[in-house]
């Protein structure tokens, strides 16, 4: 599809009031997370790095941005983003849509944390900003943090202003056959515990390559070549559950014929994949069994992408209606009730 | 009307009375807010939370506290203190101000530099919306299917809802803390030093800036040892592991030297540490012995241009003949002029108020936003249109209407009359093209 039209805000603007349903599209990195946008005419969001100062920061970048365009801008500055996108010719604002936090989000936090302010063309073909240009900011609402996972509905993402950090002075994958449990208590502030009872616990540890060391002898931890083979197969989900109950879901899982998974320990994510659709389904009941919730993210087509009825769903109709009165931003992708269906 | 709610149901029954007769209401907190947030506009009922100040639960393991919103913020830190934990948000008012308030404003705090601000640590609200009705926004798990109802409902002052019970997060204390003081001739010196030390990729745990007059105000209340012939002090404070304090440490020395810094001293124990917070702390007991009243500003701007804008400031408080003074967070940019002046002298308060916008229009105008962490409330209410469209204020606007279609959670805040474009005519649709 030919997206090249549609490259500056205006163009944005202009292509939502004049088609009727619009899909913003990124670099196609997610198009299988949640549920497909129905019939609608695809736009694209303005691309490339408009400002960035490392002494501030913070990177300005187009939500049309690969991400692995901006990791390198900002590695050149020995800085990143901390947004650990799986696919680096994903956007910015593809990413950002979907909300979906990376693996270092046991000591960084979620992914809406890194967003500081938002352009983006809300249904009625408005430009607006929301949130602001520095790190401190409690200057009106936040709708930075409202835009992140809504995956388009609110509005076309078209500009960003993202914090960054220094990187690590040093960073180093361990492996153990500890109880992750244990590894969180004697470690300060790992990045990742990736943990599967089969598999093992292996860690990410960041900081001051003595710290590193130190934390590695205290924690009886063994260096690792990197992160645990991602579960790989045609049929993908994340679950997402309390992290207290992480341990008794990874039981019930490995129950499961034929699924792969890992666990971000502390943070209650579980990466699911498998061959065939049903084990896909069984990891989503046993999500809910305990409490939580399976995000299809690739595959199962047979699959509602989110399988739950949203919380408050009415009360997200009304902002839908707010932001979009007239349901054109990429109709059918979250399961909100449609207001004139909730009127009726 | 005021009321003092004991149980969430409580709070439930407040607002729906308040409803079925058609009056608005506002919650409110320990009252310390700076911005106006909690101040009742057009006869509401208010809702005291300082009864709700129970801690529910402490999970440990999962390092998140149920609490009610009218536990103070210390009182918080220091009930699970045993557990090697804190609540990072750490608001000047912090023994006095409540949880409830700080999710309210979005509080912020010295600290919030490495750590951030209160968003970043609130898991999930209960809330009371202003139908009276009872939800839970957010949750223990990660992620919630849908929109981040969470992090709208932070920060909004009151005008979505009422906070009846909160999860926040518990940050592990760090096992290394140190504290540094530099002393500089100039604010300029001081000014480059902060950007030096972000430049040499240390990002502090806190980072906070006086200037030589608070600095001597500070000195002459509390004796810290803070050098009293100063043009700035920087207090500097470093966290983590062993071996990368200590080469922060070393590292911020040597940016500090390189800039002019006449002396770098390090707290040898916590009781230094703590003197020293202390000064940094006490700037608000300093400053009344010097003149009954102060008014305290809150703006951002980007930290590169933080000389700059303090020098406007300045100059600014010397054209209306006022006392200035500023002690604030100059890692993250967030400044916070202090004029202080005796309201019994006529014609003061049009100067300290003139005085009060054209440091807004410096700070704006530099780029930067109204405020860091005191919120809009009515203070600043009428100024969001220096930073925000009338596109941009009537989305916030809908945002707002969509959570409380009434009209009565805290009104007349944040948003100026006229946001709803609505309320000004509204272009047709389609003429916008």
């Amino acid at each position: 599809m030919d997206l090249t039209a549609t490259r500056t805000e205006t163009d944005v603007q202009a292509a939502v009031g004049t088609a009727g349903a619009v899909d913003p599209v990124g670099g196609g990195t997610h198009r299988a997370v949640g549920n497909p946008v129905l019939a609608a005419t695809p736009v694209a969001a303005p691309v490339g790095i408009v400002s960035y100062d490392p002494a501030e920061l913070t990177v300005t970048v187009g939500a049309g941005t690969r991400l692995g365009e901006l990791d390198a801008a900002l590695q050149a500055e020995h800085q990143e983003c901390v947004l650990d996108g799986a696919d680096p010719t994903g956007t910015v604002g593809g990413l950002l849509a979907v909300g979906l936090s990376g693996h270092r989000r046991l000591r960084y936090g979620p992914l809406r944390d890194r967003v500081l302010e938002v352009r983006f063309v809300a249904g009625d073909g408005h430009v607006v900003r929301g949130g602001g240009p520095t790190v401190k900011n409690v200057t009106g609402y936040d709708l930075p943090r409202l835009l992140v996972g809504s995956f388009g509905t609110l509005g076309v993402l078209t500009r960003v202003i993202l914090r960054c950090q220094p990187q690590p002075p040093s960073v180093g994958w361990f492996a153990t056959a500890l109880d992750p449990a244990a590894v969180r208590a004697r470690c300060f502030q790992p990045s990742t515990i990736f943990w599967h009872p089969a598999a093992g616990t292996r860690v990410l540890l960041e900081g001051h390559p003595d710290d590193v060391a130190a934390q590695a002898r205290a924690a009886s931890l063994l260096p690792a070549d990197g992160p645990p083979p991602r579960p790989a197969g045609p049929h993908q989900g994340r679950i997402s559950v309390r992290p207290d109950r992480v341990e008794a879901l990874g039981h019930e899982l490995a129950s499961i014929g034929g699924l792969e998974w890992v666990a971000e320990w502390g943070v209650g994510t579980v990466h699911v994949a498998a061959p065939t659709v049903a084990a896909v389904a069984a990891a989503r009941a046993a999500a809910h069994a305990a409490g939580g919730w399976l995000l299809r993210t690739a595959g199962a087509p047979e699959l509602d992408g989110f399988g739950v009825e949203l919380p408050n769903g009415a009360l997200m109709a009304r902002i839908k209606a707010a932001f979009d009165p007239h349901g054109k931003l990429a109709p059918g992708r979250l399961p909100i009730p449609h207001p004139e269906r909730e009127a009726s | 009307m005021v009321c003092f709610p004991e149980t969430a149901e409580q709070v439930a029954a407040a607002v729906t009375v308040a409803a079925r007769h058609a009056r608005p209401f506002v919650a409110r907190g320990s009252g310390t807010g700076l911005a106006g947030g909690a101040t009742p506009v057009g006869r509401p009922v208010v809702i005291v939370t300082t009864h709700l100040n129970r801690i529910v639960d402490v999970d440990a393991t999962s390092r998140v506290a149920w609490v009610e919103p009218g536990v103070l913020n210390l009182d918080l830190s220091r009930a699970v203190a045993p557990l090697g934990v804190h609540y990072a948000p750490d608001p000047s008012s912090q023994a006095a101000c409540t949880i409830g308030g700080n999710l309210a404003t979005n509080a912020g705090g010295p600290h919030c530099l490495a750590y951030g601000v209160t968003a970043a640590h609130i898991v999930a609200v209960d809330v009371v919306l202003a139908d009276g009705s009872a939800t839970q926004l957010g949750g223990m798990e990660p992620d919630q299917p849908g929109y981040d109802l969470r992090g709208c409902f932070v920060g909004s002052e009151g005008t979505m809802g009422v906070a009846t019970r909160v999860a926040v997060r518990l940050t592990p204390d760090p096992p290394t803390i140190r504290t540094l003081l530099l002393d500089f001739v100039t604010v300029e010196d001081a000014g480059a030093t902060v950007s030096g030390i972000i430049a040499a990729g240390i990002v502090p745990a806190a980072l906070e800036m006086m200037d030589a007059e608070i600095t001597r105000a500070v000195e002459d209340f509390v004796g810290a040892g803070y050098p009293r012939d100063a043009g700035a002090v920087l207090l500097v404070e470093l966290d983590g592991l062993d071996a990368g304090v200590a080469a922060q440490v070393d590292a911020v020395r040597a940016v500090g030297l390189a800039h002019g810094a006449r002396t770098v001293r390090v707290a040898a124990d916590d009781a230094e540490r703590a003197l020293l917070w202390k000064g940094r702390k006490s700037a608000f007991g300093a400053i009344a012995r010097i003149a009954p009243d102060y008014y305290l500003h809150d703006a951002v701007v980007p930290r590169t241009r933080l000389v700059e804008v303090l020098q406007q400031v300045y100059a600014i408080a010397a054209a209306e003949r006022l006392t200035m003074m500023n002690v604030f967070h100059a890692g993250d940019g967030n400044l916070h002029p202090l004029i202080v002046f005796d309201a019994r002298e006529p014609g003061i308060w049009e100067r300290v108020n003139r005085a009060g916008d054209a440091i807004l229009r410096a700070c704006v105008d530099a780029g930067g936003v109204l405020s860091g962490e005191h919120g809009i409330g009515l203070e600043k209410r009428d100024a969001m249109p220096m930073v925000f469209t009338p596109d941009d204020l009537d989305a916030q606007a809908r945002l707002r209407d969509a959570f409380d279609p009434s009209g009565r959670a805290n009104p007349d805040k944040v948003l100026p009359r006229g946001s709803r474009c609505g309320e000004l005519q509204r272009v047709p649709e389609g003429a916008w093209i």
